[in-house]
């Protein structure tokens, strides 16, 4: 656990001014959970982060992990104790992906062959190419460099974890594989992570808890992802969380288990007899082990069913993800009918906006 | 070519001379100007006064050098250890900048990753920035070796043995062959230098040269 206890910094701007960047913050980032400060530009989220690490030190107030002062630490240890990863990964040019891995082990002293051998571990498990290991940075794409840089954080296995924004150089593509990488890997390893954003959807999307900040380093609110959307403490963090924020908090509403309406399918390749024997104006098309590719409308299918006649734009909703999910798929489907897979990817049936609005309004009622 | 070809041992033995004259000086003007240069990064008060003390160093005439220093540390006139020093003095003047601007070059976010990953101040150097500032260094050392074959030559006139030998006795002697002989044997020495230099950096550096 990492705690914030009165932490506050200032800055001499000369002439006996003084500005304050972090205002007497105190705060808990619980163990082994993720834990987002998130605010404007500003807001001071980045100061507090490396104070963790007395790169920034206090001005006054205490940062304790675990129950130890930070202040009390040999400052070289308590920075190889926790993983450090940046905005632009921060890797050195001059090594190569795998020596950028081993850094922090081998600072421990641990034997070269040892390091080497864990580094490759860790480089596949956070998705890379084994043979990519010899290579250098320069060589790599931005999403590549950051799981590095992620790597480069893990091989010495520590505790804690910063993040200071570290998936915001890359595309909003790239970003989102990253970030369900990085869920994936934190449900496996569990780290005490302190994660710094000022993109408000990846806070809520990564956080177990965030934390909203305000200009001039004061904390606005600290709770749930949920509780932020349904319950913004002011203004400021309303607006911060921004709009649609009653149809995002849905996210966090588990899909509850619904009747699901049947629908006849097609595969790919299906003969326009095949596709109007079903009597629907609008087919479900199926891959080959039954995942849904797209619906088809009857009516434009004159010789087969091909790749450019499906309809991509909806979406589809998995028996176990979220009401959010379950409303969407059924908002964006040419149909009407979301569309819902089960867990292993194969459609199982659809569902109509009409039937999900029910579930969310008597959810509603039982928490007010 | 007859005259050249004749003195064969002469020139060489003057080249190498020359070459030490020349080379010693850049290796301990180096080590010299790495600690001054990082220096002058730490500190912002010290930066603009470090740089121009060592960069004034530069526009000391070399005769007046080769012949004060003596004085100062009571060497002989003769006492090749003069030039050395007059030499290393130059090169020093040359690489505190370059090694000071070297070392600031290095990407922000590399140095913060490093801190932030428990490397101490002088590792932090001897592992990051100083691999990373090689390229720079190695760009002033060039530089500093090319005038340093060059000015080596003027301490002829104090009669310290080297290529520059050619050049004041070809001068008293009006024997045109024996000036261009000096000529082209200091041309080829800074050019020894010059390869010598970028083999090394080559050879440091093999990250440089990867294609993204």
């Amino acid at each position: 656990m990492i705690r914030f206890d009165g932490v506050t910094k200032q800055y001499d701007t000369g002439s006996g001014t003084t500005s304050v960047a972090v205002d007497h913050l105190s705060l808990e980032a619980p163990t082994g959970k993720i834990t987002v400060l998130v605010g404007p530009s500003g807001c001071g989220k980045t100061t507090t982060l490396r104070m963790v690490n007395r790169m920034i030190s206090p001005s006054s107030g205490t940062i304790s992990i675990d129950g130890r002062d930070t202040a009390s630490m040999d400052v070289a240890e308590l920075r190889r104790g926790m993983g450090y990863v940046i905005q632009h990964a921060g890797l050195f040019p001059h090594r190569t992906v795998l020596d950028n891995v081993t850094t922090v082990p081998r600072l421990l002293g641990v034997d070269k062959r040892s390091a080497r051998a864990r580094a490759m571990e860790l480089i596949e498990r956070v998705g890379l190419d084994p043979d990519l290991a010899r290579r250098y940075p320069a060589q790599l794409s931005g999403g590549q460099q950051q799981r590095v840089g992620v790597a480069r954080a893990l091989a010495a296995d520590p505790p804690v974890m910063l993040m200071d924004e570290p998936f915001s150089a890359v595309d909003p593509v790239v970003r989102e594989q990253l970030q369900n990488e990085f869920l994936r890997l934190q449900s496996e390893l569990s780290k005490t992570i302190l994660f710094v954003t000022h993109d408000i959807d990846e806070a809520v999307k990564l956080g177990d808890q965030v934390a909203v900040l305000r200009i001039g380093g004061v904390l606005a609110q600290l709770a749930t992802p949920a509780t932020l959307l349904s319950d913004p403490v002011d203004d400021f963090v309303a607006g911060f969380v921004g709009r649609d924020r009653g149809y995002r908090a849905l996210s966090f509403a588990a899909a509850p288990e619904l009747r699901l309406e049947p629908e006849p399918t097609v595969p790919l390749g299906a003969s326009a007899e095949q596709v109007r024997a079903t009597g629907a104006t609008w087919v479900i098309c199926v891959g080959e082990s039954g995942e849904p590719l797209g619906w088809v409308r009857a009516a434009a299918v004159t010789e087969s069913v091909t790749r450019d006649l499906l309809h991509r734009g909806g979406t589809v909703a998995s028996t176990d993800g979220s009401l959010r999910a379950l409303l969407d798929a059924a908002l964006s489907s040419p149909s009407g009918r979301g569309v819902v897979a089960d867990t292993e990817g194969r459609f199982v049936g659809t569902i109509r906006a009409s039937e999900v609005v029910p579930v969310i309004e008597a959810r509603q009622a039982a928490s007010t | 070519m007859t005259w050249a070809l004749d003195h064969l041992d002469e020139i060489l033995t003057r080249a190498v001379q020359h070459a030490w004259l020349a080379g010693l000086p850049l290796v301990l003007g180096l080590l010299i100007a790495l600690p001054l240069g990082w220096l002058a990064n730490r500190k912002a008060w010290i930066h603009g006064t470090l740089l121009t003390t060592t960069g004034l160093l530069y526009t000391i005439p070399s005769l007046a050098l080769f012949i004060l220093l003596p004085s100062i540390l009571g060497t002989k006139i003769l006492d090749p250890v003069n030039v050395i020093i007059a030499m290393t003095v130059y090169t020093v003047a040359l690489l505190t900048r370059t090694v000071a601007d070297g070392l600031s070059a290095v990407d922000p976010a590399t140095r913060q990753a490093a801190v932030a990953m428990g490397f101490g101040p002088v590792a932090r150097v001897r592992s990051v920035d100083l691999p990373l500032a090689i390229p720079v260094v190695a760009a002033g050392l060039r530089v500093a070796a090319v005038s340093n074959v060059s000015i080596v030559s003027v301490a002829s006139l104090i009669g310290i043995s080297q290529l520059g030998y050619f050049l004041t006795d070809g001068y008293a002697r009006t024997f045109p062959t024996e000036v261009w002989v000096g000529i082209v044997a200091c041309v080829l020495l800074a050019l020894v230098f010059d390869l010598v230099i970028l083999g090394i950096a080559w050879l440091l550096t093999p990250w440089t040269r990867v294609r993204a």
